[in-house]
């Protein structure tokens, strides 16, 4: 059976849209020859063939881990979940009126305020943690609490940004029906939009404070307390038995808080 | 009493859904609004509450102005306004007794619906509707732990708890079984004559418009291009709002895609 009535040859581009595809792809790899060469001509060979023999030195004298450090480590332990939760907590707060000022359907002024709480996100979220603490315990003086508020400050952006998505993303038929009985603005956010972003917010919000968890065990290198701060000690000292314990203990509260933050998510959803 | 004059709706993107639409809905009179996709039947039904601003026209119920309210009394409008969507549009995390008291929500305070303490009046009013439409032992279980008949029960209960003037019903069988179908077309009918409540039905089903409501308004383009009882709704007619085609054949295999439709979208919930 012949049909010549309709084409038998069809292509998803124009010759000229592969083509642009295939210059594209070509322009990538010349970018990434070029880059390849510009890393390596500050590169100190000497000290690159020397690393293996450099990792292997310092591993050996890491083993075995003085375990009787251990006990003074359980206070800075302590200090660092601490900041995590308290840091997390301040986020939190500051982040929840953000993210409804940042979502478009929630925003009482798209005009001014939605751009300010979008500011407020994308402040937060383009400096580091460790930045924070560096420029608050310059302010504040070193210790936990330059700590708390360095993560919290952090936070703010993160869980907004995520947040002003969830509540971007509402099913908007229910926000439509409790519109229509005459509910006021805020109690169509108490009944239509709050119940259907709460799920995520948990989510972001123990996701957040489990990477808290991670951020805040450094940030004693700048003087906010916590692991952080004994880390420090160890490393001016070369003592580098401790600075294993100390990673493993690290190692162990992340695993740990990945296992609360991955079962909290698990009971919510 | 609703009455509708010189209704026109225009989008921004310049598509006229309505124009020039004018009926009067007595009391206690169900209608059924029929048309094809895009006739504005949706747009219609949205106007009346506002949830669709009205480009031109007057919408009044009871004699008082509907259009060119301002946002308080708008409020205070549209609690006197039931409404019934297509796809339910529960609240799902909610459990089914919050979902209907949120029916009161125009009139209680805020600090009284955040904490969830509704007076005795507004609880008992909710026990009952719950008892009416067969869902007294559902009363807290999450929305969303009901199938799509009971939940369009729990729908009609947050209707009615507003003690409404006026029903506005969204095609309220499309997600639904030809069986359910009627079920709720049965007990949203019933409860109108009860209360002598007027309401204003958007379906697409015609047979079972004709074996529900006692008039039917057919929209074409924006347009009323039919208003009638059911038995006037004859191949002319029918034609005149939907265009040529078969009517016998079409209501034959309206059975056939329903069911297909159904099996289609419990497969892809499969999927997802």
């Amino acid at each position: 059976m012949t049909d010549t009535a309709h084409p038998a040859v069809w292509r998803r581009r124009t010759p000229l849209a592969a083509l642009l595809i295939w210059a594209g792809w070509f322009a990538l790899v010349v970018l990434f020859v070029f880059c390849w060469h510009v890393m390596n001509r500050n590169t100190i060979w000497e000290f690159v063939w020397d690393a293996p023999r450099q990792a292997a030195d310092i591993g050996d004298r890491m083993f075995p881990p003085r375990w009787s450090y251990l006990p003074e480590l359980l206070v800075p332990l302590w200090d660092t979940l601490n900041m995590a939760t308290l840091g997390t907590l301040l986020g939190v707060i500051l982040a929840v009126p953000v993210a409804f000022l940042a979502a478009r359907n929630t925003t009482p002024s798209a005009a001014v305020l939605r751009p300010a709480a979008l500011f407020v996100i994308v402040g937060s979220r383009s400096i580091n943690s460790l930045i924070w603490a560096l420029l608050l315990v310059a302010v504040m003086g070193p210790g936990l609490l330059a700590g708390i508020v360095a993560i919290g400050l952090r936070s703010i952006g993160f869980i907004g940004k995520l947040l002003y998505e969830a509540i971007e993303e509402v099913d908007t038929a229910p926000v439509e029906a409790v519109t229509a009985t005459g509910a006021s603005r805020a109690q169509v956010l108490d009944y239509a939009i709050v119940p259907q972003v709460l799920p995520a917010f948990w989510g972001i919000t123990v996701f957040r404070w489990d990477i808290n968890i991670r951020e805040s065990a450094i940030l004693g290198l700048v003087g906010a307390g916590g692991l952080g701060l004994k880390l420090q000690a160890s490393l001016n000292v070369l003592a580098w038995p401790q600075v294993t314990v100390i990673l493993l203990v690290i190692l162990a509260t992340v695993v740990l808080s990945e296992w609360v933050s991955a079962r909290v998510r698990k009971a919510i959803i | 009493m609703l009455e509708i004059s010189h209704l026109t709706k225009t989008y921004k993107t310049g598509d006229k859904a309505l124009s020039d639409v004018s009926f009067t809905v007595p009391q206690g009179q169900v209608l059924g609004l029929i048309g094809p996709s895009g006739a504005g039947k949706s747009t219609l039904i949205r106007c009346i509450n506002r949830l669709v601003e009205p480009t031109a026209g007057s919408i009044t119920l009871s004699g008082e102005p509907i259009t060119g309210l301002g946002a308080a009394d708008l409020r205070r409008m549209r609690r006197r306004i039931g409404m019934i969507f297509q796809e339910y549009a529960l609240v799902e995390r909610l459990t089914v007794m919050e979902n209907v008291l949120s029916g009161r929500l125009g009139y209680v305070g805020f600090w009284t619906s955040l904490t969830r303490r509704f007076g005795p009046d507004d609880v008992r009013r909710a026990y009952r509707l719950l008892d009416r439409v067969g869902l007294m032992d559902h009363a807290d279980k999450r929305a969303d732990a009901l199938s799509g008949g009971q939940r369009q029960r729990v729908g009609i209960a947050r209707a009615l708890a507003q003690e409404p003037e006026l029903l506005l019903v969204d095609e309220p069988t499309a997600s639904l079984d030809p069986k359910t179908s009627r079920q709720i077309m049965r007990l949203l009918t019933e409860i109108c004559a009860e209360a002598g409540l007027p309401a204003i039905v958007n379906i697409h089903d015609v047979p079972l418009a004709q074996q529900f409501v006692a008039r039917i308004i057919g929209l074409r383009a924006g347009r009323v291009v039919f208003d009638g009882t059911p038995d006037q709704l004859t191949h002319e007619a029918l034609t005149a709002i939907y265009g040529a085609e078969d009517w016998e054949a079409m209501r034959k295999g309206n059975e056939e895609d329903h069911e297909a439709e159904r099996d289609a979208a419990l497969r892809m919930a499969a999927i997802v």
